[in-house]
């Protein structure tokens, strides 16, 4: 120590408070390998630490002021008597983290029809009927729905058509546009609106009327031709054809940025990773959402949905993340969606309001569902396992039901209450539980209980994988990392 | 550097005034009921005699011949010519009595910065301006009575120490006359955040709703027992964060303000992941060099680190910082020390008056870029300071902002 005079004191001086120990704080921890611990706090903050550190962690053997210390202590995990702070500013990060349900219900899809012109056979819900008296919204019920949306506090109101094909309903699209639009003049949201839509019924009126509204267009790319053709059959043959003119259309009158694609997964999608990757490439897309199959159908006939397919989903996910992360480096910035969402929940102070990576699961807190009669789902997949005959995720019915009769129903808050993550079995001392969530439709469709077994559950095993994989390319691969990190959004 | 104090005055005339603040004035033509408070200052054009009815004159020693210092007036002083940089709408406080002269404000300047007590709650490693436990309210009057003869445009105006929220209410006239008298300009205190810890008085400071106020904290470490030991006082870690999220919780916009120095420059990347997780709503965050000042150079040892030797660090700091979108800025640094990486968040922030370049600077083709250095630098300085030349612009290499 050279310090100038007695008037100052050495750093040991201020060590001493050090010395009467440290405190826990609470957090989780998870095997990352042999020799490799994750752990994460309550804000989500995670680290790296050996077998060894860990066990010393525990059995408050830590030296104070060695460096592992230091970052137990800045990252929050341990605090002790010179500082008390720590308890503020976990605070703060988990209020932070947890606003999105605050914010309440923001997405509100409104299916305007079920007729479609395609047969694609992984929706369960699409009818080929020229009766538009059956299967279409009418305006009486579209009424209720924005009166629905309107009374959701949130400030970010976003309204997306689905279907069937949305567009041959465009009458009520048009409609419902029209009428939330001059409903905003006094609410003054932040209103927004998007088309889910094969594009196949699209026409010049129709994206003048877009371009009026600053509507969204969302379509589906399934990957190329011959695969797009084959999931998504329709008279003619000429699926991604249509798509393609569609989507050229789009780019032209409302340019590229109001265009949006999401692509199915099916058996045939698991060994074309590259292939369908190239696809959104090709199509200019700057990112794409490599999404799991869905286990609807399937899962309902046989009451359980294999791990098999899990794992064979895992490795179309991953080798397609390996791919576009060697596309990132070859200098094209692209994403890929999910991955990006759970990077931005373990690397931002922020939440998400993806409903399936939310505690408690997003259903009708973050999105929720008008069908063409008025019923009301919980979520699109409880949708789908309406029409295959199970009604548990039905809250109500715009016609009969209030908002407060939906919202406090306890169809929804029964499993709201069950899949606050931080009490879950299994999940309540996993180390991911902060980046994961819940997917009670799931669990119900393929274990017959909206909690479920993890053990069994392929939406665990999907989602412990890609994050000990994730946290392992951020710690070991440095040009992974750079390119991950440059997806995060703050 | 400019001398903003001078006991080197000489009285031509007679005085028994106490001492006061005044504005100059190099208008010989001013209108005759206002020159009551003014002082006149002889311009470099001057000739004959001076003015009637200022409250005083100043006559810069080398215009002396030019100027017929009529010697029926009093309070007629020579000045010297260190004080050549004095101008029209300058605002002083001037104590006839003990020849003091001690310029407040600068009309001209940019960087025009009230100190406001010289007491403080601190009693860093590194201060510049080392804190003394007197009684100096009267500071506060003599700004109170300064500020409205501050030009109404004036685009920014520093409040420092000492410690300023160690003055309680008397902070908040300061901030109330600025808000009053100088409606539009932006008020940069700089305060270690402590007191804040107290939300009244955040509340109290937000009340005032000054244009534009930000307040300057330093933050040393993530670590609170490193933070404590660099100010010199222990709980002072919490009292700050606190004080930062109470000025937050009030809408008050914050600045963290790190200097780089041996005690501090290990665990820059640390930090600036601690600021990123828990305080990514800070308005801006400004690392900061060395200032070779107060008692920086006594504890020199413990202090000195060649900026060359923190690069990594550095880096990595503004790496973490620029990702999360945080508005950050380098303070205080000679470009031919920077990573080249760095230069797009390199600020010439060094106020005018302290602004040197040295020797080796001379042949150097990006002296316009470059921040320079502090004067108190000739103390001691890089080892490696290294002009450009013509050859080394870097024009295709220009740095990209990569991080
Ligand atoms: S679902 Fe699995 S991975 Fe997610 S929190 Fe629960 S146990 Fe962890
Ligand atoms: S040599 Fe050039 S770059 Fe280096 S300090 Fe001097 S002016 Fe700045």
């Amino acid at each position: 120590m050279a310090l100038a005079s007695t008037k100052f004191k050495d750093l040991d001086f201020f060590n001493q408070s050090l010395e009467s120990g440290y405190k826990l704080l609470p957090f989780n921890f998870i095997k990352l390998d042999d020799s490799r611990y994750v752990i994460t706090n309550i804000a989500g903050e995670y680290l790296v630490i050996t077998k060894e550190d860990l066990y010393a962690v525990a059995n408050k053997q830590l030296c104070p002021g060695s460096p592992v210390y230091n970052t137990l202590k800045s990252k929050h995990f341990i605090y002790d008597d010179d500082s008390s702070v720590a308890l503020e500013l976990l605070a703060l990060k988990y209020r932070t983290k947890m606003a999105p349900l605050a914010n309440f219900t923001g997405l509100h899809l409104f299916v305007t029809t079920l007729r479609c012109d395609h047969s694609c056979p992984y929706c369960q819900v699409s009818r080929q009927s020229e009766d538009k008296a059956a299967f279409d919204m009418t305006p009486e019920i579209a009424d209720k729905a924005i009166d629905f949306t309107f009374q959701s506090p949130s400030n970010e109101i976003k309204i997306e058509f689905q279907g069937g094909e949305s567009l041959l309903n465009f009458e009520m699209v048009k409609y419902v546009v029209e009428e939330a639009t001059k409903r905003n003049q006094t609410e003054n949201r932040d209103l927004q609106f998007v088309i889910a839509t094969n594009l196949s019924p699209l026409t010049d009126g129709m994206l003048d009327f877009c371009l009026k509204y600053d509507i969204l267009i969302s379509t589906s790319l399934d990957g190329p031709e011959e695969l797009h053709n084959g999931n998504r059959p329709r008279p003619g043959k000429d699926s991604y054809e249509k798509v393609m003119t569609g989507m050229q259309k789009v780019r032209e009158l409302l340019g590229p940025d109001k265009l949006g694609a999401l692509m199915t997964t099916t058996k045939d999608s698991l060994t074309q990773a590259k292939p369908i990757i190239d696809e959104y490439v090709e199509q200019g897309f700057s990112s794409i959402f490599l999404r799991p199959l869905s286990p609807y159908g399937f899962a309902i006939k046989t009451k359980s949905f294999d791990a098999y397919q899990t794992e064979e989903w895992l490795k179309f996910y991953k080798e397609g993340l390996d791919y576009i992360i060697e596309l990132n480096k070859q200098g094209l910035y692209f994403i890929e969606d999910y991955t990006a969402l759970i990077l931005n929940k373990m690397l931002t102070p922020f939440g998400t309001t993806y409903v399936d990576l939310q505690s408690p699961s997003g259903m009708a807190i973050s999105a929720i569902v008008f069908n063409y009669d008025g019923d009301i789902y919980a979520s699109d997949e409880s949708r789908m396992l309406a029409e295959m005959g199970e009604k548990r995720f039905r809250l109500g019915n715009l016609l009969q039901d209030t908002y407060e009769g939906v919202m406090l129903s306890d169809a929804l808050l029964g499993p709201l209450e069950a899949t606050i993550t931080e009490s879950m079995p299994m999940c309540n001392d996993c180390g991911f539980q902060n980046y994961c969530g819940s997917d009670p439709v799931y669990h119900y469709a393929t274990q017959g209980d909206i909690i479920g077994n993890k053990a069994f559950s392929g939406f665990c095993k999907k989602n412990m994988t890609i994050m000990r994989h994730l946290i392992k390319l951020l710690e070991d691969d440095p040009e992974a990392r750079d390119v991950l990190l440059s997806w995060v959004r703050v | 550097m400019l001398q903003l104090h001078t006991t080197k005055i000489e009285c031509l005339t007679t005085s028994s005034e106490e001492a006061f603040i005044a504005r100059l004035s190099e208008n010989d033509q001013y209108p005759l009921p206002l020159r009551g408070k003014e002082i006149f200052l002889a311009p470099e054009t001057h000739s004959g005699k001076l003015p009637d009815g200022f409250r005083a004159y100043f006559i810069l020693r080398k215009n002396l011949d030019s100027v017929e210092a009529n010697q029926d007036f009093p309070n007629v002083f020579i000045i010297p010519n260190d004080q050549h940089y004095l101008r029209d709408g300058d605002v002083i406080r001037f104590d006839p009595k003990r020849i003091k002269l001690h310029t407040l404000y600068r009309k001209n300047s940019q960087h025009n910065s009230l100190l406001v007590t010289e007491r403080c709650n601190n009693y860093c490693l590194m201060c510049s301006q080392p804190p003394k436990d007197i009684d100096d309210s009267y500071i506060v009057q003599d700004l109170l009575v300064a500020i409205p003869l501050m030009r109404r445009e004036t685009e920014e105006i520093g409040i420092t120490g000492g410690e300023p929220t160690i003055l309680g209410d008397d902070l908040i006239r300061i901030l109330r006359a600025l808000k009053n008298y100088l409606p539009s300009t932006s008020v940069h205190i700089l305060s270690n955040g402590r007191n804040f810890a107290n939300i009244d008085l955040a509340r109290k400071v937000a009340g005032v709703k000054n244009h534009d106020l930000m307040i300057g904290i330093p933050l040393y470490a993530d670590i609170s027992n490193i933070h404590d030991y660099v100010v010199q006082a222990d709980g002072a870690f919490d009292e700050t964060i606190k004080g930062i999220m109470n000025l937050k919780r009030h809408g008050v916009k914050v600045e963290i303000r790190v200097v780089i120095h041996k005690q501090t420059y290990e665990r820059l990347p640390q930090l600036a992941e601690f600021l990123a997780r828990n305080l990514l709503f800070v308005d801006h965050v400004a690392l900061m060099g060395l200032e070779m000042m107060g008692f920086t150079k006594a504890n020199i040892d413990e202090l000195w680190v060649d900026p060359i030797d923190y690069q990594p660090e550095l880096v990595r700091a503004i790496d973490v910082l620029a990702r999360y979108n945080m508005n950050v800025s380098i303070y205080n640094h000679q470009l031919c020390l920077l990573d080249k990486r760095l230069w797009p968040f390199n600020t010439k922030s060094i106020s005018d008056w302290k602004n040197e370049y040295m020797p080796e600077c001379e042949p150097c083709t990006l002296k316009e870029q470059c921040g320079g250095f502090f004067s108190s630098a000739l103390f001691k300085y890089s080892d490696h300071i290294q002009p450009f030349s013509e050859s080394e612009m870097p024009t295709k290499n220009a740095p990209q902002p990569t991080l």
